[in-house]
């Protein structure tokens, strides 16, 4: 009899596994119907704290947990969750109303604004740069014209000792090694940056491979997210990639300063890339893309990351919340911005942000 | 019924017999719960086809409209660009067969050897318990281990050596590139210790399963133990170890973090030993998180695509399987 219940009871056990994971599978599989569900059940305003959700870019997510952090200290009656997922999935939760809010790296396309039914309003909340991180033993300084750096990721310039690199290079011994490019497996609002400025200053590269979250790359190895690039470039002597300026700055790894529009070499630093930030007006629906900016100062590869949020919510309370969350992020949450390694936003850009916050119903 | 009551009165010393649990006629509980127990059990191994067949209809139905616009050209093109919606898994295919073969021939090698040595009384006993068990713990490790280990150790290891072979060897395909970060090798060679534990504990119990009567009777026509181990236990054991081969092969096909850590990523695809490359589950863990509605679906007849090589090499491996024990065991 003992093992009789016990067997029952392991029964039991299993067929509810089996169930639940029967019924997770279900949950998955159309993601339409389910949205539709979930916008349903969704907006539950109890009467405790209002809680904001929100999913998306991955790049932002170290200072935007911080934000939110901190704002969750001083303000108790309100909760912010953010999930780092990625741009793309961010962008698609929010569009089907999953989220409060969304974050990405690329700002939303037209046509994406249209899926969302125009409801939507893009805030850069703060910015970043990407640098040209490289492996070269007994070179701690490295200048890339334009030329060098776009002819490295076409695949056209192989050797380190190459004309083109030495040209810029006077007195830099270089070895007679070949080149590692390192690029991202995955797809990602980093790669999308990259590519951007690639093919705003070179036309091979604008007509092939072009621009995206992921491309297809000419050569080169790929590692998955910056933290797989960083290692990869870390452990390849030879290798050079794109990552985003936290990940050199923090494993100390050497950065290629890069000629700018003005024909400048500038070593990437947070100053550089704010001074690149100011010299670019912001448009009215805030979708600046700051592809190759000018200035005798300015570092090249630079980006706003945005924040989705929409034009009018439903639930008052939650639209409340959301524009003093904004608003503090705006003002006393940029001044976490630089230990964490991002840029803070030129103060004219978080002037016109904060406008734009205001519009929010 | 009524039989049974007639022989209780007939024999009156038995009903005392009777009346023990052994042999007690089943109560109405136990013969339920038999019912609902065999039902059950019939239920959940149902269950399990209805799983498979419905994770196949789903990437089905996600990969329908990219099986309908690009065919066959699929299979055959190796360009994956999702901003201009050209997507060819050739290079991957391919990769995918590169990688996990490799691995099934160093790992397979070094599993079934092993489980020999681990099986025949080549070790004290001890020994024989230790080694299994930590062979068994290598299972246990998380593939992202696994990928770091080879980022950090193997690559700058094997880095040496394949600038040797690249200069003395160049000729031959298989050397023809250098290793200059992840490649083909470092990928296959910890794709082999990933299968190691699977192939060694499999082949280990077949090989223990085999009747010591038969290694005796060898002994006894003064066979010798290198005789009885390749002409007894082996043959005997083929079965559980070309079973033990088939599920690490298996394995190999359908790892993706440490592939994508190791392989490379790049879209091309050489003999070179040396050369990056990519694999089907690599390609998929790498783009699903970020990919478009369009390269969703390309991305699902990709997956079906490695559903159908696991499904035909699990079924090729059973048939040689098949052929290959009747023949050894002697029954061909």
């Amino acid at each position: 009899m003992i093992s009789g219940t016990h067997t029952g009871a392991a029964i039991a056990l299993f067929v509810g596994l089996v169930f639940s994971a029967l019924g997770c599978d279900k949950k998955e599989s159309p993601p339409a119907a389910d949205s539709a569900a979930a916008a349903v059940v969704a907006p539950a305003p109890a009467a405790g704290p209002v809680t904001l959700t929100g999913s998306g870019a991955s790049f932002p997510a170290p200072l935007y947990s911080r934000w939110f952090r901190e704002f969750g200290e001083k303000n108790k009656d309100i909760r912010v969750n953010y999930q780092s997922t990625g741009s793309g999935a961010g962008i698609k939760a929010f569009t089907e109303g999953q989220t409060d809010f969304g974050a990405s790296d690329a700002a939303m396309s037209d046509d994406e604004i249209k899926a969302a039914k125009d409801n939507v309003i893009l805030l850069p909340m703060t910015a970043g740069n990407i640098v040209l991180a490289y492996n070269l033993e007994g070179v701690p300084e490295l200048k890339l014209s334009r030329e060098a750096y776009a002819g490295i990721f076409l695949g056209e310039i192989k050797h380190w000792d190459d004309p083109k690199i030495v040209k810029t290079n006077p007195g830099v011994k270089l070895p007679k090694l070949d080149i590692s490019v390192v690029h991202r497996s995955d797809g990602s609002g980093t790669t999308f940056v990259f590519t951007q400025h690639l093919a705003a200053i070179s036309e091979k590269w604008k007509a092939k491979p072009g621009v995206g979250k992921s491309v297809d790359w000419p050569v080169g190895v790929g590692g998955a997210k910056n933290d797989g690039v960083a290692a990869q470039i870390h452990q390849t002597p030879g290798a050079i990639g794109y990552i985003e300026f936290a990940f050199a700055a923090s494993t100390k790894q050497p950065m290629a300063a890069l000629e700018n529009k003005a024909g400048k070499f500038i070593v990437p630093s947070l100053k550089t890339s704010a001074t690149a930030l100011a010299a670019v007006e912001l448009p009215a629906d805030l979708r600046a893309w700051v592809t190759d900016p000018g200035g005798d100062e300015s570092y090249p590869i630079v980006t706003y990351t945005w924040i989705l949020a929409h034009k009018k919510y439903d639930d008052k309370a939650k639209a409340t919340a959301l524009k003093s969350v904004l608003k503090w992020c705006l003002t006393d949450g940029q001044k976490l911005s630089e230990s964490l390694f991002y840029i803070p936003l030129p103060d004219a850009v978080s002037a016109t942000v904060l406008k734009a916050v205001d519009t929010i119903e | 019924m009524a039989t049974r009551k007639t022989t209780a009165t007939a024999n009156p010393d038995l009903t005392e017999a009777f009346r023990s649990p052994v042999s007690r006629p089943p109560t109405a509980w136990q013969k339920g719960f038999d019912v609902a127990f065999k039902n059950v059990a019939y239920a959940f191994g149902v269950g399990v086809v209805l799983l498979l067949a419905g994770v196949v209809f789903e990437v089905m139905r996600h990969a329908k409209t990219a099986i309908a616009d690009y065919g066959f050209g699929f299979i055959t093109s190796s360009v994956w660009d999702a901003n201009n919606g050209h997507f060819g898994i050739l290079p991957e295919i391919v990769g995918t067969l590169y990688t996990s073969f490799l691995a099934l021939a160093i790992g397979g090698f070094l599993g079934v050897t092993v489980a020999l040595v681990l099986s025949q009384g080549f070790v004290p006993r001890r020994v024989e318990l230790i080694m299994k068990n930590v062979i068994e713990l290598l299972a246990a490790v998380p593939s992202v281990v696994y990928g770091l280990w080879g980022i950090f150790v193997l690559i700058p290891a094997v880095r040496g050596p394949s600038g040797w072979f690249n200069e003395h060897l160049g000729s031959i395909p298989f050397f023809s590139t250098r290793l200059s970060g992840p490649g083909v090798f470092p990928a296959s060679l910890v794709l082999s210790i990933m299968i190691l534990p699977t192939v060694t504990a499999i082949s280990r119990e077949a090989m223990a399963a085999v009747p010591p009567r038969l290694a005796a009777a060898a002994y006894g026509l003064g066979a010798t133990r290198w005789e009885v181990i390749f002409r007894v236990t082996l043959p005997t054991a083929v079965g559980g170890i070309f079973g033990a081969l088939v599920l690490g092969l298996g394995r190999a096909l359908g790892e993706t973090m440490a592939l994508a850590m190791l392989v490379g990523n790049a879209n091309v695809f050489g003999w070179s030993l040396f050369s990056p490359g990519n694999t089907l589950a690599a390609l998929l863990a790498n783009h699903f998180p970020e990919a478009g509605k369009v390269e969703v679906g390309a991305l699902m007849y990709a997956a079906f695509v490695l559903m159908l090589i696991t499904l035909a090499v699990n079924a090729l491996g059973s048939f040689i399987m098949l052929r290959t024990t009747r023949e050894l065991k002697g029954l061909g």
